[in-house]
């Protein structure tokens, strides 16, 4: 028997595998596996408590897995911390500038922490400041840039000392969608430098913008693939049914899905039926609105998208 | 990797504290007010050595500004030392530590950076006050100062250290207001630097001799005064010296440790 040892160098960025973590009593990852590629631009989608942070953290060595494992550019977590720090780019949720030094001090002060010194650091400085922009903005105060710019400071932070993988956790909350958009495009560049990133949302735009996507639901993997495999998963059309009042939707569903004979589901407080055929929807809504229009407050058809894929995989909204 | 993030944390602490000019200036203002009215407020009902037979005539007699001057500076150091325990509250409240983190830094790293930059801020504080000694009536020599500053920076040092050490147990600036009340400034009215041990009643003076506090006012009375404190119960100048490197070095080694250990309460 033959056993291949992958180096550090050729080692998926990363691989987790059966990974559990619980904060006393409350299981907050319930055996995930999953492998980021090479270069792989990959999302962690999920709601609120999803555990999509727990993981980011995991991932970023901040806490130490329950059970299962996980293996960062190779090294073996937690006992090998150090050496997937070195090769590790984070960017937190929370702003983590220190606001009374200028971006420049910032910058430098994250590259003393990483080791790097003298002309390499300069170089490395400059290369980030260009890479987003802030290059005319380096010599300014953090405390005085807008949070779009600071998110910019932040990916410079991160990248700074050329990692091969770049964690980020909701990294547009709080911007504006010019910003959003921004920060996307630089992600999606990273891709072309081999850098590959693990980035956390709630948003199903951003998702829709990563190599692949792991969705996440109570500390669960609940569905992997493309963005296009996943929404591909559910043929036809979907069709939201909002009642006029709120306390009716099961009687709404239950009515709508005798009437058509379809599997309705009430979710967040509408009706939810998937055709099985596209181009099935248009006919449906003018049906629905013909007759039940006196409990209907609004109808909308569309192709499914990856919050579809969520509510079909969990029964529940993405709330 | 050790020396080049100590050095970049503690360069961050100082330039930090410099542009936050009301820190500056408060960290300063404070204990002088503070040694200006309690000095010269309970001047009048002051008398050194509780020795009925006219303290006034002999040698060591000092009347309460210059008793209280020695305490003062350690009470700068003190206020340095509450400004780095609140420092690590800022820096984890502000999401800095998180970096801090997760860049490949010993811990040991972080914990000198911390402790070399609060050190240093109470230090050059200390020093400031100290060159206000001959106003309080304590004449400075180029040796009596230099002794006092190696004294300061003693410590500087365990107070810092006992600062990042409360600040790494706590989350929250509550708790911070906590520590400060029932721990640092007891501590502080405990030392003998603001009333003498021999005039306290044997309860307190117990207590004042087993604050470590009190070994580090007492080896800085000693370097002012180098030719010795007569009449005063104050602990020997070895004595003092022995007590404040203990404490200094338990200190660190418990924050080295405690900062090792938990990262809990770092998430947020």
């Amino acid at each position: 028997m033959t056993e291949m040892l992958a180096t550090p160098d050729t080692a998926p960025p990363v691989e987790v595998d059966g990974l559990c973590r619980s904060y006393g009593e409350r299981v907050a990852l319930d055996g995930v596996t999953l492998t980021v590629r090479s270069g792989e631009l990959f999302g962690l989608l999920g709601p609120n408590g999803s555990g999509k942070t727990t993981l980011f953290r995991v991932v970023s060595t901040l806490i130490a897995p329950s059970g299962g494992s996980a293996r960062v550019l190779g090294h073996e977590l937690p006992s090998e911390s150090i050496a997937v720090r070195r090769g590790i780019g984070v960017v937190f949720q929370s702003t983590s500038l220190d606001v009374h030094l200028t971006v420049r001090e910032n910058l430098v002060h994250q590259g003393h922490l990483y080791g790097l010194r003298g002309a390499k650091l300069a170089d490395a400085v400059e290369r980030e400041l260009e890479r987003v922009g802030m290059t005319e903005r380096a010599r300014d105060r953090v405390g005085e840039l807008s949070g779009g710019q600071k998110r910019r400071v932040e990916l410079a932070k991160g990248l700074l000392h050329g990692p091969r993988l770049l964690l980020l956790d909701e990294p547009t909350n709080g911007l504006d969608p010019a910003a959003r958009r921004d920060l996307w495009d630089h992600l999606s560049s990273l891709r072309a430098e081999g850098v590959a990133s693990l980035v956390t949302t709630h948003l199903m735009e951003e998702a829709e913008r990563c190599d692949r996507v792991a969705i996440l639901d109570r500390g669960r993997v609940v569905a992997l693939g493309t963005p296009h495999e996943l929404r591909s998963e559910l043929p036809g059309e979907v069709v939201t049914i909002e009642p006029r009042a709120a306390d009716r939707v099961d009687t709404l569903r239950d009515a709508i899905a005798r009437a058509f004979e379809v599997e309705a589901q009430s979710v967040g407080g509408v009706v939810r039926l998937r055709t099985s055929e596209t181009g099935a929807g248009a006919g449906l809504v003018t049906r629905i609105l013909a007759d039940f229009d006196s409990d209907v407050a609004s109808v909308a058809v569309g192709r499914p998208t990856l919050e579809d894929v969520f509510i079909e995989r969990t029964g529940r909204t993405f709330a | 990797m050790t020396w080049l993030p100590a050095y970049t944390l503690w360069k961050r602490e100082i330039v930090r504290f410099l542009r936050q000019r009301n820190r500056v200036v408060s960290a300063l203002v404070q204990p002088l007010m503070f040694w200006l009215l309690f000095g010269t407020g309970f001047g009048g009902s002051f008398r050194m050595g509780a020795g009925a037979a006219g303290a006034a005539d002999s040698a060591g007699a000092q009347d309460f500004l210059e008793f209280l001057f020695p305490g003062t500076v350690i009470l700068v150091l003190l206020f340095t030392a509450i400004f780095s325990t609140f420092s690590l509250i800022q820096d984890r409240n502000e999401g800095f530590l998180q970096s801090v983190l997760v860049a490949p830094v010993s811990r040991a790293g972080l914990v000198l950076g911390k402790a070399a930059g609060g050190t240093t801020l109470a230090w050059v504080q200390g020093l400031l006050f100290l060159c206000l000694a001959p106003l309080a009536g304590v004449p400075l020599s180029v040796s009596t100062f230099l002794v006092g500053a190696a004294v300061l920076l003693l410590v500087g040092f365990g107070l810092t250290a006992l600062g990042l050490l409360g600040g790494w147990l706590m989350d929250s600036v509550q708790g911070f207001h906590a520590i400060m009340m029932l721990v640092l400034m007891p501590l502080w009215l405990l030392s003998g630097g603001f009333f003498p041990l021999d005039g306290a009643p044997p309860w307190l003076a117990f207590i004042m001799r087993a604050n470590p506090l009190t070994y580090g006012v007492a080896a800085f009375r000693h370097a002012l005064y180098p030719g010795g404190l007569p009449g005063q119960d104050v602990p020997s100048m070895a004595v003092s010296l022995g007590v404040s490197v203990a404490f200094a070095a338990v200190i660190f080694a418990g924050a080295w440790m405690i900062v090792g250990r938990r990262t809990r309460g770092d998430l947020r």
